[in-house]
C-alpha cells in the first residue's frame, strides 16, 4: 500500500513537482499545520514577510524578474483579506500568482468563526480562478490545476483555501499526470491568411508604428529576441508601454520612448499620426489612448494579444491575431522572410518621410527639464542613477506617482525582465516588497526599488524582510514630501488646492535604515549625488537612499485627461503659456 | 461638458442597446452562479432575466440563460470574458428577433375571487396554454408559457380578474430544428 500524506504534506508535494524554491508567506492559526511541514521540505524556502501584500507583491517581483510564478501561503481571515491588493494588482498586469490560504475547518465555515471570511467569495473578482477545497482527494489536483491556471494563457493570481482539518487529513499522494507541454498552442487561434494580410499590411504603410506591451515580456525572452529581430527587419518605429519596457532597447535608435500619459512627444504624435499601428500585446489602456474617441484617427490597427476579450473591448482593431506574442512573432519573421527578403531595403524609401517627421518630434526634446544646481531635480537623480548603474544588469522596481512616471522616462531598459512597476492597479507600497521578491530570485544582482517617500511609507516594514534575509536591496526614495502625483494634478485640475496632499512629521530616513539595522545614506545637492549613489552601489547590504529632490516638479510631457494624443503639454513653459491664452486650463 | 477635471475621460457616446440571450454550459460547481453573475456586475452589464438549472446529471453541467442588454461592443465582451471563466465550457449568443430560436418563459399567476372572474382570467390567458395547477372555489393558479412581453401584458391585463400573485422564471432558449449549437 502506497504511503499516506497529510494535507499538509501534499501541499509541499505539489509544490517540489511544480519546482517551487521559494515561497513568501505568513504562518497564522489556520496555516499551522502547513508550517509545521515546512522543516521536512528543504528544497522549498520561505521567506516570512511583515505583512501579507508584502508577501503578495514580493510573489509579484520574484514573478516578474524570473518568469516563474510566484507563491504565496497565507493564513485565513486577516491573512487572506491583506493579500487581496497585490492579487488585484497581479490580475491587472497579469503577473502568475499562486496564493495558498488557510481557511477555519470545514464544519466551522460559515458560523462567523474566528478568523473566518469568505476568501473564495473575496478573491473571485481579482483572481483567474479560486478554489476551496473540501475535500482531502482533491487537494492534490486542484493545486496542480492551480499552478497551470496561472501560468497558461494570459497569466495571474489564483488561490486555493484549504481548511485546516483538511490540512490535517491523510490521503495518498500521485504525481501530476506528465500532460504533453502544448507549447501555448491551446492558446493560438490565428492562421497564415492573418499573418499574411499582417505583412501586406506592413508593406503598403509609409507611417507604421510597433505599440508593444507587457504581453511581450509575458511570452518570455524569446519574444523580445523576435521582437528586435522583427523591429530591426521592417525599420519600422516602436513605441512601448509602461509595462512593455526592456523588451526592446531603449537607447536604439528605432525606439520612441514609451507613450501615454507621460510619453514622449514623438512616441504619442506618431501614434497619432500613423496609417499603421500594430500592437503587440498591450491592451488600449486609458492611460496610453487619451481620448478614445480621437485616438490615431486615421491608421489601421492590428492587435496580437493571447487574450480574445482584449480585442476590441477599448478599441476597434481592423486585425486581429490572438494567439503567444512568441508564437506570432515567429510565424510573422519567417513569412516576411519568405515574402518580401527585400522588406528592409524597399521600405527605407516609403517611410523615410515618416522618419523625417519622427524626427522633427524627437528635436522637441519633450523629456528635457530644467536644471538646477542648488535643488536635485528628481529627473536628474534618475539619470544619474541610469548612467551609475547601466553596466551593471541591474533590476529596477518603483513604487506609483511621480517617481515612478521618471523612472520610466529617463531609466533606459535593455533587456526584459529588469522592470517592475504596478500598472494596471498603481499600488503604491508595491516596489519595496517587489524588490525583495526580485533580489530572492536573483541574490547576485542589483536590485533597487526607485520610490517615493510617500508610497514607500505604505509597506516600508519590509525592510525588516529584507535584513532578515540578507536582501542588499536598495530603496532609492525621490523625497519631495508630497504625494507627488497628487499634488500635480491638484494644481493642474484644482486651482493648487493641495488638499492633504503634503506629508507633515515624515520620518528621519536614514534614522529608519539605522532602526531597521540597515544603512541610510542621504543626498542633498546636485553636486553629492554621484558620490553617494556610489556609496549606496558599494554597499552589500540594504540601503535606504533619502534623495532630497525639488519639492514641486512637475511630470512632463503630459496628455491631459480627455485630450487626444497630439494635444501634450511639454513642460512648465507650455503650462503657463496655456494658461495666458486661456486655453490651459480648458486643456485638462 | 465643463472642463474635465478628472484624471480619466468623460463618455460621451450614445450607442444602441440591443437585447440578447446569452446561453452559458457550466460545470455544475461550489459559486459558478456567483463567478458567472458576479461578471455582469463587477463589469457593469446589465441582467434582465436569469434562469439556470442542471441539464446533465451525469456530467454534472448546467445551463444558465441569461437575458442581457448592451451595444454590439459589449455583448461582444460578455461573450469573451465569460469564455474565459474556468468552469466555462461554451456560450451561445442570440438576438431576440432571430427567428431560429425559441424563447419561453414560465408564469404563475394567482388569481382570487368569483367565479365569472376566474373564468375570464383563465380565457384570457387561453393564446398561451394555459394550465390550471391549483382550484378552488374563490381562487385559481394559472401557468402560461409565453414571451417576456406576453407575460407582462397578462401580468396587466389580469388585475381587473382579481390577480394577487404573479411569479415567472427567467427565459430559456433553444435552437429550432435538428441542429443544435456547438
Amino acid at each position: 500500500m502506497s504511503k499516506l500524506y497529510s494535507g499538509a504534506e501534499i501541499v509541499f508535494k505539489c509544490m517540489e513537482d511544480q519546482n517551487v524554491d521559494h515561497i513568501f508567506g505568513y504562518p497564522g492559526g489556520a496555516v499551522l499545520p502547513i508550517y509545521d511541514e515546512l522543516q521536512n521540505f528543504k528544497s522549498i524556502k520561505h521567506v516570512l514577510v511583515r505583512h501579507e501584500q508584502g508577501a503578495g507583491h514580493a510573489a509579484e517581483g520574484y514573478a516578474r524578474s524570473s518568469g516563474k510564478p510566484g507563491v504565496i501561503l497565507v493564513t485565513s481571515g486577516p491573512g487572506a483579506t491583506n493579500v487581496v491588493t497585490a492579487l488585484t494588482d497581479a490580475y491587472m498586469d497579469s503577473i502568475p500568482l499562486v496564493c495558498i490560504s488557510g481557511q477555519v475547518p470545514t464544519h466551522l465555515i460559515g458560523t462567523d468563526a474566528f478568523q473566518e471570511c469568505d476568501t473564495t467569495g473575496i478573491t473571485r473578482p481579482c483572481t483567474k480562478h479560486n478554489w476551496l477545497v473540501k475535500d482531502i482527494n482533491d487537494l492534490a489536483s486542484t493545486i496542480h490545476k492551480a499552478f497551470e491556471v496561472a501560468t497558461t494563457g494570459r497569466p495571474g493570481p489564483v488561490l486555493v483555501d484549504i481548511p485546516k482539518d483538511i490540512q490535517f487529513q491523510k490521503t495518498k499522494y500521485n504525481r501530476p499526470k506528465k500532460e504533453k507541454k502544448l507549447n501555448g498552442k491551446s492558446h493560438n487561434h490565428f492562421n497564415q491568411n492573418s499573418i499574411d494580410e499582417l505583412i501586406e499590411l506592413m508593406s503598403k504603410s509609409s507611417k507604421p508604428i510597433f505599440y508593444t506591451g507587457g504581453g511581450v515580456i509575458n511570452s518570455g525572452p524569446k519574444a523580445s529576441e523576435l521582437l528586435r529581430e522583427l523591429v530591426y527587419a521592417t525599420g519600422f518605429p516602436i513605441t512601448s508601454t509602461l509595462q512593455g519596457l526592456g523588451s526592446f532597447p531603449g537607447d536604439d535608435n528605432q525606439f520612441l520612448g514609451m507613450l501615454g500619459m507621460h510619453g514622449t512627444y514623438e512616441a504619442n504624435n506618431a501614434m497619432h499620426d500613423c496609417d499603421l499601428m500594430i500592437n503587440i500585446g498591450a491592451r488600449f489602456d486609458d492611460r496610453i489612448t487619451g481620448k478614445i474617441d480621437e485616438f490615431s484617427p486615421k491608421s489601421k490597427k492590428v492587435h496580437i494579444d493571447i487574450d480574445p476579450s482584449s480585442i476590441n473591448k477599448n478599441v476597434k482593431v481592423d486585425l486581429a491575431i490572438v494567439g503567444d506574442v512568441k508564437t506570432v512573432l515567429s510565424s510573422t519573421l519567417k513569412s516576411l522572410k519568405q515574402k518580401k527578403s527585400k522588406f528592409l531595403k524597399s521600405n527605407k524609401q516609403k517611410t523615410s518621410k515618416w522618419w523625417e517627421k519622427i524626427q522633427k518630434w524627437r528635436s522637441v526634446r519633450s523629456l528635457d527639464y530644467i536644471g538646477s544646481e542648488e535643488t536635485i531635480k528628481p529627473q536628474y537623480a534618475i539619470e544619474r542613477l541610469y548612467e551609475l548603474t547601466k553596466d551593471k544588469d541591474s533590476y529596477i522596481t518603483t513604487e506609483v506617482g511621480q517617481h515612478q512616471m521618471w523612472a520610466a522616462q529617463h531609466y533606459k531598459f535593455n533587456k526584459p525582465n529588469r522592470w517592475m512597476t504596478s500598472g494596471g492597479l498603481g499600488t503604491m507600497g508595491y516596489g519595496l516588497p517587489a524588490a525583495v521578491g526580485v533580489q530572492v530570485a536573483h541574490p547576485k544582482k542589483l536590485v533597487i526599488d526607485i520610490a517615493g517617500e510617500a508610497s514607500v511609507l505604505m509597506t516600508i516594514q519590509e525592510m525588516s524582510t529584507a535584513v532578515q534575509y540578507n536582501l542588499p536591496i536598495k530603496i532609492f526614495i525621490l523625497n519631495n514630501q508630497y504625494m507627488g502625483m497628487v499634488r500635480q494634478w491638484q494644481e493642474l485640475l484644482h486651482d493648487k488646492n493641495y488638499s492633504e496632499s503634503y506629508t507633515a512629521a515624515l520620518p528621519d530616513f536614514v534614522k529608519l535604515a539605522e532602526a531597521y539595522n540597515c544603512v541610510g545614506i542621504r543626498a542633498k545637492t546636485p553636486e553629492e549625488l554621484d558620490d553617494k549613489i556610489i556609496e549606496m552601489l558599494n554597499t552589500d547590504r540594504p540601503v535606504i537612499f533619502d534623495c532630497m529632490v525639488d519639492k514641486v516638479e512637475n511630470c512632463f510631457p503630459m496628455i491631459p485627461s480627455g485630450k487626444p494624443h497630439n494635444q501634450m503639454i511639454l513642460g512648465p513653459k507650455d503650462q503657463e503659456n496655456k494658461k495666458i491664452t486661456g486655453k490651459g486650463k480648458s486643456l485638462v | 461638458m465643463p472642463n474635465s477635471k478628472s484624471a480619466y475621460s468623460f463618455s460621451n457616446k450614445k450607442e444602441k442597446f440591443d437585447t440578447h440571450i446569452i446561453v452559458v454550459w457550466v460545470d455544475n460547481e461550489a459559486g459558478v452562479l456567483a463567478r458567472v453573475v458576479g461578471l455582469f456586475s463587477g463589469r457593469g452589464y446589465n441582467i434582465e432575466s436569469l434562469a439556470v438549472a442542471q441539464v446533465d446529471e451525469k456530467l454534472k453541467i448546467s445551463r444558465i440563460t441569461i437575458v442581457t442588454t448592451g451595444t454590439p461592443q459589449v455583448v461582444n465582451q460578455i461573450k469573451l470574458q465569460l469564455r474565459k471563466l474556468v468552469p466555462v465550457h461554451k456560450v451561445a449568443d442570440f438576438k431576440r428577433e432571430d427567428k431560429a430560436v425559441i424563447f419561453k418563459e414560465m408564469a404563475l399567476f394567482k388569481i382570487v375571487g368569483p367565479k365569472n372572474k376566474l373564468e375570464g382570467a383563465l380565457k384570457a390567458c387561453k393564446k398561451y396554454n394555459p394550465v390550471l395547477l391549483d382550484k378552488t372555489k374563490k381562487s385559481n393558479v394559472i401557468q402560461i408559457t409565453a414571451l417576456r412581453r406576453e407575460i407582462d401584458k397578462m401580468s396587466k391585463d389580469l388585475k381587473k380578474f382579481g390577480l394577487v400573485s404573479v411569479s415567472r422564471t427567467g427565459a430559456v432558449a433553444m435552437t429550432r430544428g435538428a441542429d443544435i449549437f456547438k
